[in-house]
């Protein structure tokens, strides 16, 4: 391994150590959380059809899109809540000081977010297996979809990480931005059951496209095509990355 | 770069605002490889500023600065692997112990196992061996500032910073860490250190920078720059509660509890001069003591702006 690799590894390796020594609060929280809102929904829709969904179980709807809100929160909780504790603490000075360069940066807090998103998606898998199982009928799709959606929101936690100042600017960031919006997705209901101007208004929310294109990964069928949802999704990331490492090259607020 | 022995560091024209103020006015010095070098001025001078513009913390507004040849931004991983900086407030990780923390530091440099003997023997050279796998939060002051440097070292660079190390701690600890940075020095580490006490500059410092207000105001050897104050120090006590005669007077630089000191100048009062005149005056002397100056006597004429900042003929 080459010094410059090393050094990115280092770094990858304390992000995962971070999140892996609360693993109660990293991974169990949120899996439990998605439970109760299966348990409460589930039971009180029970019996009911999904809206253009043949055959499929309300049940079985609600599964992926509960997965996909989860591992969208928790990427972006990974990386912003790891910048903003470093600020706060100061600690970001040992990693400010090392040769480390902006893709170090980048690769280092979107891959463990990446990997925290992994785990939490199996164990809520795992543990609604027992109630839902589901098909895998498109694991190229459900693949890129995951992918790209959690390091989507990895980098947009780079971001928040970078710009906020004090954790209640991460708490603000989260409870009126990422929250709301990935929870008004399309993971309780068909977009199709929606009123008109909520419907169009759900086609310029990226995290529809999240949502909608984890679920085709599932069932091959979803609300709009698999190919409009990862342009959508690619689109993001992209957009999102490019702000990321902008700052991280100009030390945009880092630097100061 | 193929220089063969360049500057261990080169600050050329740094500049650096914080919205109207000026932190650094244009500061431009070089430190050689090998020395050990004092970086002093009062609070607020531009110290910390000038030493995160070095580390890379900082974006200087304009200006550039090369460690052993090497930009500090252009070329900015061999400048930082050059370079080991200890800060000056007291930070840490709460996450990791204290050997994990050194072995994760010297990862992001690029070092692996080969460095764990090094990090082991700064552990025991550091008193922290009983703290090994302690959690960083379970530190007291001293000891966190003890990881702290070991942290600025794990990749043995050549070239380190001590942002006032000293500030604060013991005088046990104080005493561990000069022994500490003097071996440093003694195989061949090039040290800058940032100090309030002067003592501690005058003692440990072959050349010295005196930084006030975002600039340079002095730069120069330690003897030399003591040399320039043309003063000695003369602290009487005199019998029965006598007073000084008229024309010692105007000498007087402090006055306590029946002490006189007086400040005179080498070449116009001579210190012969003073005893004859208080002979004289009949006066008998119960105590007597010379003191020659010190860097803080310099330090409070030069940041006081009214000496002469050419060299004394
Ligand atoms: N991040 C910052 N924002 C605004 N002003 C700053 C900042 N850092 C330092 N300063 C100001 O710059 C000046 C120099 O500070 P500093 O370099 O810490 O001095 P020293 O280390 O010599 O005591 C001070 O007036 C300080 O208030
Ligand atoms: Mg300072």
């Amino acid at each position: 391994m080459s010094p410059d690799q090393r050094g990115f590894s280092t770094l990858l390796k304390k992000e995962i150590m971070r999140f892996w020594a609360v693993l109660a609060q990293t991974v169990t929280a949120p899996v439990i959380t998605a439970l109760l809102y299966l348990l409460v929904f589930a039971q009180a829709l029970q019996g009911r059809s999904v809206n253009g969904y043949d055959g499929l179980s309300y049940t079985e709807f609600l599964v992926p899109g509960l997965v996909m809100m989860t591992v969208i929160q928790n990427a972006f909780a990974n990386t912003s809540s790891s910048l903003i504790q470093s600020k706060v603490m100061g600690n970001i000075v040992f990693t400010l000081m090392a040769p480390l360069g902006p893709l170090d940066w980048f690769g280092a807090y979107v891959i463990a977010a990446l990997v925290r998103s992994v785990l939490v998606a199996l164990a809520m898998l795992a543990v609604t297996w027992f109630f839902v199982p589901l098909p895998v009928r498109e694991p190229g799709a459900l693949l890129a979809v995951f992918t790209l959606s959690a390091a989507t929101l990895a980098a947009l936690g780079l971001i928040a990480g970078i710009l906020a100042q004090k954790f209640d600017h991460i708490a603000a960031f989260t409870n009126f931005f990422i929250t709301p919006l990935s929870f008004l997705s399309g993971v309780f209901y068909s977009v199709h059951s929606l009123p008109p101007f909520w419907f169009t208004a759900s086609h310029f929310n990226p995290f529809f496209y999240m949502i909608d294109g984890f679920r085709y990964g599932f069932f091959g069928q979803a609300d709009v095509p698999i190919f409009q949802s990862l342009l959508w999704i690619a689109g993001a990331f992209v957009a999102v990355s490019a702000v990321a490492l902008w700052m991280l090259v100009t030390g945009y607020k880092m630097r100061r | 770069m193929n220089t063969p022995s360049p500057d261990a560091l080169v600050i050329d024209e740094v500049r650096k605002s914080y919205g109207s103020l000026q932190a650094l006015k244009g500061v431009s010095f070089s430190i050689r490889r090998g020395e050990f070098f004092g970086l002093l001025g009062p609070n607020g001078a531009g110290k910390s500023t000038l030493i995160s513009i070095i580390a890379g913390l900082t974006r200087a507004s304009s200006g550039r600065v090369a460690v052993l040849g090497h930009d500090t931004v252009a070329d900015f991983r061999t400048a930082r692997r050059q370079l080991g900086v200890v800060p000056q407030e007291l930070v840490f990780d709460p996450f990791f112990n204290v050997v994990d923390m050194l072995r994760i530091q010297a990862g992001y440099y690029g070092c692996g196992e080969e460095v764990w003997p090094w990090i082991d023997e700064m552990l025991e050279r550091l008193d922290l061996k009983a703290k090994r796998g302690a959690s960083m939060r379970a530190l007291s002051g001293g000891m966190k500032r003890r990881v702290l440097i070991a942290q600025a070292l794990v990749h043995k660079p050549p070239v380190v910073i001590l942002d006032e190390p000293t500030a604060g701690v013991d005088v046990e600890l104080r005493r561990t860490l000069w022994s500490f940075m003097r071996d440093l020095h003694s195989q061949g580490t090039t040290v800058v250190l940032t100090t309030h006490y002067l003592e501690e500059a005058q003692e440990m410092c072959s050349r010295i920078a005196i930084l006030d207000k975002g600039e340079v105001k002095a730069l120069e050897p330690t003897a030399q720059l003591l040399a320039r104050h043309p003063f000695r120090f003369l602290r009487l006590k005199l019998a029965n509660g006598g007073l000084l005669p008229e024309s010692l007077r105007g000498l007087v630089a402090s006055e306590a509890e029946g002490v006189v000191e007086l400040k005179l100048d080498v070449k116009a009062n001579p210190i012969g001069g003073v005893f004859d005149a208080l002979r004289n005056a009949g006066l008998a002397i119960e105590d007597v003591h010379t003191r020659e100056p010190d860097l803080e006597d310099i330090f409070i004429e030069l940041t006081r702006g009214d000496a002469s900042l050419e060299p004394t003929r």
